[in-house]
């Protein structure tokens, strides 16, 4: 009982981490149609960013400053770069994209070192909220809790409930009508991946110091995001939430489960002394996300709820 | 773009030139300096880089000035491959390495073939950190010599202390998957059957090395199943994050480790490591010791703030190395590697022996904990490593035997 109850509070908090890096990937992505292979990397420079903002004052100014010096950086990355590359195609949007996740990875090298920073959580928020079967539970996680679950809501009622957000939604789907109706389309544009990454880099902020900053976060964040992004379908917000949460809860849950090939797969005649049937459940949790990647793209192409096929 | 080609041709000569031109003996060090083990390699680079000073200050090997160049591998054997061949292209013949012993063991096989297929240019591997134990014991080669302790001996040390501990019923062991987590196991399974069959072990993990962020799904299987202590060959940013997860949780028992003195494991627990945290290493600065090792301890610090003097073998592999080169009579590494077998030097925490029949070094070990009130800290935290009681395990005490069959050239 304790464990499933630990597996989907642990899993519920990662999948939601999760969520609020892919929702920016979402609207930039499957919105706009741009594969911005960086996306992670505006993760690692909100985390950057509130640790050296946090060192000088303190980290709620961190968590609201961190995330708009990133979009900030993103518009500009918009409208200096993406903007000129993107009447190129798809293949000159993804090289270029690529090359400056490369780029920020040795930007952030040079100014903040290689190896990890020391960005802590808080100590407003340093502190066991409750202890459940014997186990302390900081209150930072519910913190990142609260912080995904408002920015969700807000992010929704933005697009869906608000007249900036038909705008946006318009101009994404029909930037040329959007345009004759005297809408500034490639602003739109602009604040769209600005805000995505803004969303990226808020996920840095209270990511940074859940786990930890070190320059190889963007590289190891990147592949899971855009997991989320395929499981949960092209243009959806929803489903990339479903997706996130699924991945949390699956990946956390896997580690607990003790369970070799040999037990699942015993009656195949596999036994436990063999290599493949010594591999526990648990080993196999970080390779879970692809696996259900690949699932996704075999049975349902468009993924959970996906507008399109990928 | 012409001109920027020509600038960059230039500056490739000259910076080839320029290294061709310098040292006379030139040594490789191949480990991690970026990413999740960046720390554990640039901690131990710094260290050589020290060393290798001294020893040029002090008349280098035989008067010859020896280069010593950090190539970093990213933890991946093909990648070591990769560039140990750059090398050894460019006149490496004393190849260092440590982390990982998935990249030693490639290192070794590679070394093996290069020393058959190009006799009069061989090279040496001074293994200081892949304790596997196989690499001194079925697969032992000529070419390898290992300055730390392996795992079986580190391993006696954790299990001798943890039998004269009554309160430990249950053991919970985690490690990372790789051949060396594999090993530490093993062991741990092994020598707790045999002298302690009461204590019971809970849990044997394996967890993906240097993949996990957040090893809370990993406590509160230990918490869960109810264990007294636990083992773990952790080290780099697996160590740090295993007990950041620890104190997250609230979880209070003891954490034997080999490598708890990884950067930032103790600042990451802050006082919940006092009593917590445990390691064995061949030596801790809080040891008494002369006042030259304490100016050495001090001139790391200074040079090197962000890290503390955690690599003592190091340092022992340098003076080693010095001694083999005097003994010889020669900087030819075949010349070296007969020195080095059955070699002693007294070292700062007591005489290191290179054992000729295993390549294995013998030492003191010493079991710590972290402790306030101590003449050097680590992290730049108020607290440091202080020996537990009865903490020294005499270098006879922790030799282990071998069944390496030693194929000499």
């Amino acid at each position: 009982m304790e464990t499933i109850v630990f597996s989907l509070l642990n899993g519920m908090i990662y999948g939601l981490l999760l969520f609020m890096l892919s929702s920016g990937l979402t609207l930039i992505f499957s919105m706009m149609g741009i594969l911005n292979f960086a996306h992670a990397s505006f993760y690692m420079l909100g985390a950057y960013f509130a640790y050296t903002i946090m060192g000088v004052t303190n980290f709620w100014l961190a968590l609201f400053l961190a995330p708009v010096l990133a979009g900030g950086v993103g518009m500009l990355v918009e409208r200096w770069g993406l903007r000129r590359v993107h009447v190129n195609g798809h293949v000159a949007e993804l090289l270029f994209t690529f090359g400056l996740a490369y780029l920020i990875d040795e930007v952030v090298r040079i100014i903040w070192g290689r190896n990890a920073v020391n960005y802590k959580v808080p100590e407003a928020l340093d502190f066991t909220l409750f202890t459940l079967y014997g186990s302390n539970y900081p209150a930072y996680r519910i913190f990142i809790l609260f912080v995904a679950v408002f920015m969700l809501v807000s992010l929704w009622y933005l697009l869906k409930r608000t007249r900036i957000g038909l705008i946006i939604q318009a101009a994404l789907t029909h930037p040329h009508m959007v345009g004759h109706l005297g809408h500034n389309v490639p602003l739109v544009f602009m604040s769209v991946f600005g805000a995505g990454c803004a969303l990226a880099g808020l996920a840095g902020v209270i990511g940074g110091n859940y786990f930890i900053t070190d320059p190889a976060m963007a590289v190891q964040m990147g592949p899971i995001v855009f997991v989320v992004v395929v499981v949960g379908g092209l243009g959806s917000l929803e489903g990339a939430f479903l997706a996130a949460m699924l991945i949390g809860i699956l990946q956390t849950s896997a580690v607990s489960i003790n369970a070799s090939f040999s037990d699942i797969f015993g009656f195949l005649g596999l036994t436990a002394s063999s290599e493949l049937g010594r591999i526990t459940v648990a080993q196999l949790a970080p390779t879970l996300p692809f696996l259900l990647l690949v699932l996704v793209l075999i049975a349902r192409p468009r993924g959970l709820m996906g507008e399109r096929e990928v | 773009m012409t001109l920027f080609a020509k600038a960059a041709m230039a500056a490739f000569v000259g910076l080839a030139a320029h290294g061709v031109a310098q040292a006379d003996v030139k040594v490789a060090f191949i480990d991690p300096l970026s990413g999740p083990f960046g720390p554990s390699g640039t901690g131990a680079y710094t260290s050589y880089v020290l060393a290798f000073e001294h020893l040029n200050a002090n008349g280098g090997m035989n008067g010859e000035k020896v280069e010593l160049t950090g190539y970093d591998n990213k933890v991946s054997p093909k990648e070591s491959l990769v560039q140990l061949q750059k090398a050894i292209d460019s006149g490496a013949r004393f190849i260092i390495q440590g982390n990982g012993s998935s990249v030693a063991a490639a290192i070794i096989d590679a070394v093996n073939k290069h020393n058959e297929r190009n006799p009069g240019d061989e090279v040496v591997f001074l293994n200081y950190a892949a304790v596997t134990p196989a690499f001194t014991n079925e697969a032992c080669s000529f070419w390898h010599f290992r300055f730390d302790a392996h795992a079986d001996m580190k391993m006696n040390a954790i299990t001798d202390w943890l039998i004269k501990r009554d309160d430990i019923k249950k053991v919970y062991l985690i490690g990372q998957d790789y051949v060396f987590g594999k090993a530490v196991a093993e062991a741990a399974v092994k020598q707790l059957g045999e002298k302690k069959e009461s204590v019971e072990i809970v849990g044997n993990e394996l967890h993906p090395l240097g993949k996990v962020k957040d090893f809370t799904p990993y406590i509160q299987k230990i918490q869960a199943s109810g264990a007294d202590a636990v083992i773990t060959g952790n080290w780099g940013q697996d160590m740090v994050l295993l007990v950041k997860a620890a104190g997250d949780s609230g979880l209070k028992i003891p954490f034997l480790t080999f490598y708890g003195g990884s950067l930032g494991a103790v600042s990451t627990l802050g006082d919940a490591a006092i009593g917590t945290l445990y390691q064995v290493s061949e030596g801790i600065t809080n040891l008494e010791a002369s006042d030259a090792q304490y100016a050495l301890i001090e001139e790391y610090k200074e040079r090197f703030p962000e890290y503390d003097y955690y690599y003592h073998r190091a340092f022992e592999a340098v003076d080693m190395l010095k001694a083999a080169s005097e003994k010889a009579g020669s900087n030819d590494p075949v010349a070296i590697a007969k020195a080095l077998e059955g070699l002693t030097v007294e070292g700062a925490y007591g005489p290191v022996t290179m054992r000729a029949s295993d390549h294995q070094a013998q030492q003191n070990l010493y079991v710590s904990t972290v402790a306030k009130d101590v003449k050097y800290t680590v992290d730049n935290t108020d607290k440091g490593w202080k020996l537990v009681e009865n903490g020294k395990i005499d270098a006879a005490a922790a030799e282990e035997p071998t069944t390496c069959e030693m194929v000499r050239p």
